[in-house]
């Protein structure tokens, strides 16, 4: 198991960068995050069609860029540090990895960028669910509900799971359609949306029945559950490193608050949770990256840690900012939002355990 | 182990302890390499058949091919060679059957004494110590840690008083482990009250058999005794057994402390290592004794511990590839709260049987094994693991100030003479 950073990742962690420090700087998310337009879609272009970053889960033939789960990860880290408010959990994770599952080619099209999709399933989905029961497919026309859907309102294209004759299938869904309704909701994060889809026989294509339908949802929420780490992580390290530089400059008392021990031994333990985090995230990219026999089980460690190691950074970022940390004009609660939310995205540690439970052979009482 | 005292190095270092490491290996290490080192394994194994060889006169043979610890200097053990090439030595001699020289019994002497006499020993000094510190034939201990001073090691009040050629020492060291077995310890002491803390130190080498020295045993709050008091009362210690300067003290000890991190640095662990291991090992085997909140606190401290075993993994990839970083010094605070955590919940767990304890006769154990004792021995012993080699609330400090970089605490102990201390 390999849980360190290659150069290939170095460098792309430099290029990502660079791009969000220059476009989307946390004061231009806060800016954004109340307009019309609350998904940055110029930044997610430049990701896709420049950086060529959108399709790292793709291989070259299908138009993807051939590189893997750990690449993508590094990806998400920055994501996660810049709080960005582009569509890559639904697209370039979510509905890339079920659409490579079923080998369906149109992951060539959000592997360029020049298409932007989602997975129809509640972001709060673990990978343990049971399939979804709520849409069902009749010669092609689906209908059903789903709720809280993560980066619907921008996507051209949703994979839903649905129950068809068949059993289990996976359908491919165009926005806008034909009896296809987003319904966007008023969401806790802002720099990532989630908007209700409401099918009324709308048109869908098949693409994977029966076993590998279960197959590739699974496939596509493991990956996203493992990855959400690296994503958790970013979230935290610039809770972490925003916070230390905040209380080396703040002065109460006549000294810099961080030269407290009250102060520092807080962010003593955010940063070895943070270091404990990273070292999760990298066991889980690198397990999807290899394809390991414990796959399921180290995303499911990293879920439950990684989770709850953005909220305590987060949470700790607020406190220890004091009056600034609670007012509009800081981003920290922008990191805040992110940082709970994301701890129900795709699994909280709650059910990452009880997934666990079984997976290690832990029984309950 | 000196249980109780300061910790103030943090930084993981590969570095060899022999001073010239930096261009010496570099110069060397394209010399020496593993079917050399490999070569001159064997030529010791023909010259001295470990069927036919005496253990120790094996073990100083070893010692003088330089196959000791590879790492070191060309004529104390070693061969100037990059550390990684011990692996192809030891796997050498494993495979022909040859002696260890059975490090766990002298973890002082091989893990702060062999560095600390490197760096800093006269060439007298190496060539006395070394040898018989490797082999296992002499026994080493640290004094360092007192009543007065434990995180605060530099407050140590031990007088060191030169008198013509020796200096006489007074004073009352703790938590000295094998203190009872050793022949040598390594000894911080004042020797210039009228100067801040740190100035005042100077460190030396120890007769532990010398008149004035007294050991006694220092029983814990599980029954044994692991370590030990020592009380020196106008114990002599010959000028040529100091290392380093006078007043140089607290840099040595330094220099002792950090190969102690790097010493410490272990192997990899399995999934399920340690004391969460055998609480699952209980949880599986005995089904009514499972609730649902002891499943949920189970499950929560699995991750945990999960997750702490996979930091250390990483850290300890990066020092593999000559990376080290700071993520070490999480382990030590994970560790410690973990251990207690775990060893709580298994005394918890196990109902009735977690009222009992095994043994409360005060031994004085080389090596424990907790896996052997019964949970209310790890339960109580884990409290140790959050004061021993520094608490956790100075190593939280540590972090905050050597890896986060946050200023630190005003002081005014380091400017003021020692004398004029408040104790």
């Amino acid at each position: 198991m390999n849980l360190l950073y290659g150069e290939v990742e170095d460098d792309l962690r430099a290029g990502v960068r660079k791009l969000l420090a220059s476009r989307c700087d946390p004061a231009a998310v806060l800016a954004r995050a109340e307009t019309d337009e609350p998904y940055d879609l110029g930044v997610w272009r430049t990701l896709g069609t420049e950086l060529g970053v959108v399709g790292l889960l793709v291989p070259e033939d299908l138009g993807g860029a051939g590189a893997g789960p750990r690449e993508t990860a590094v990806v998400l880290e920055e994501l996660g540090r810049a709080v960005a408010p582009v569509p890559f959990l639904g697209s370039a994770v979510l509905a890339t990895s079920a659409l490579l599952a079923c080998e369906d080619e149109a992951v060539a099209t959000l592997a360029d960028g020049t298409c932007t999709g989602t997975l129809g399933v509640p972001l709060t989905t673990p990978p343990a669910a049971p399939f979804p029961a709520g849409v069902h497919a009749r010669r092609g026309a689906l209908s059903g509900r789903v709720g809280s859907v993560v980066d619907l309102e921008v996507a051209d294209l949703v994979v839903v799971p649905a129950h068809d004759g068949d059993g289990p299938a996976l359908y491919v869904v165009e926005l806008p359609g034909t009896g296809v309704t987003v319904e966007p909701v008023i969401p806790l994060d802002l720099t990532r949306r989630i908007a209700d889809l409401v099918l009324d026989g709308a048109a869908g294509r098949r693409v994977a029945g029966g076993e590998l339908a279960v197959a590739a949802l699974r496939a596509a929420l493991t990956a996203g559950a493992g990855l959400l780490a690296s994503e958790q992580l970013g979230v935290a390290q610039w809770c972490l490193d925003t916070t230390v530089e905040y209380t080396k400059t703040r002065y109460q008392f006549g000294r810099p608050i961080g030269s407290f021990q009250a102060v520092k031994h807080r962010l003593a333990d955010v940063w070895a949770t943070v270091s404990t985090a990273r070292a999760v995230a990298r066991a889980a990219a690198d397990a999807l990256a290899t394809g390991a026999d414990d796959t399921a089980l180290v995303v499911a460690v990293a879920g439950a840690y990684a989770s709850d190691a953005a909220v305590l950074a987060a949470e700790e970022c607020i406190q220890l900012h004091g009056g600034i940390g609670m007012t509009w004009e800081h981003p920290a609660h922008l990191y805040l939002a992110r940082a709970k939310t994301s701890q129900l995205a795709l699994g909280t540690p709650d059910r990452h355990r009880t997934a666990l439970a079984d997976l290690v052979d832990l029984p309950p009482a | 182990m000196d249980a109780c005292r300061g910790q103030e190095p943090l930084e993981n270092s590969d570095k060899p302890p022999c001073g010239g490491g930096g261009t010496g290996l570099w110069l060397c290490g394209a010399m020496i390499d593993a079917d050399e080192v490999r070569r001159r394994t064997r030529d010791l194994l023909r010259a001295c058949p470990p069927a036919d060889t005496d253990r120790l006169e094996f073990l100083r043979a070893r010692f003088d091919a330089g196959l000791a610890w590879v790492h070191y200097p060309v004529g104390l053990g070693g061969l100037d060679a990059p550390r990684a090439l011990q692996a192809v030595v030891d796997a050498e001699l494993d495979a022909a059957g040859a002696p260890s020289n059975r490090p766990r019994l002298n973890i002082i002497g091989l893990g702060m004494a062999g560095p600390t006499i490197t760096n800093v020993g006269t060439p007298e000094q190496q060539q006395r110590f070394l040898r018989p510190l490797w082999t296992g034939e002499e026994i080493w201990c640290q004094l360092f840690s007192e009543p007065g001073a434990g995180s605060d090691l530099a407050a140590l009040a031990t007088r060191a008083v030169r008198d013509g050629d020796d200096w006489v020492v007074d004073g009352q060291k703790v938590w000295t482990s094998l203190a009872h077995e050793a022949q040598w310890a390594l000894l911080v002491a004042r020797t210039d009250p009228d100067v801040p803390k740190h100035a005042g130190l100077t460190y030396f080498v120890l007769d532990m058999h010398a008149p004035g020295v007294e050991v006694r045993p220092l029983r814990q709050l599980t029954g044994e005794a692991e370590f030990n008091e020592v009380f020196l009362t106008g114990a002599r210690i010959p000028d040529a057994n100091r290392l380093g300067a006078i007043g140089d003290g607290w840099r040595v000890s330094m220099t002792t402390l950090m190969n102690e991190r790097v010493a410490i640095g272990g192997a990899a662990t399995p999934r399920e290592f340690g004391m969460i291991g055998i609480v699952a090992r209980t949880w599986r085997d005995r089904p009514e004794l499972r609730t649902p909140g002891l499943h949920g606190e189970l499950l929560r401290l699995w991750v945990e511990v999960e997750a702490a075993r996979l930091t250390s993994e990483r850290a300890r990839q990066q020092l593999a590839v000559g990376a080290p970083g700071p993520e070490g010094s999480a382990g030590k605070l994970s560790f410690a709260r973990l251990n207690q955590a775990v060893s709580g919940l298994d005394v918890q767990l196990l109902a009735e049987d977690g009222l009992r304890y095994d043994d409360w006769t005060m031994r004085r154990p080389v090596e424990t094994d907790p896996a052997g004792r019964s949970p209310g021995y790890r339960y109580l012993r884990a409290k140790g693991n959050s004061i021993e080699g520094g608490t956790s609330e100075i190593l939280r400090g540590v972090i905050a100030e050597r890896v986060l970089g946050l200023p630190p605490e005003p002081r005014t102990d380091t400017v003021v003479a020692w004398r004029d201390l408040p104790r």
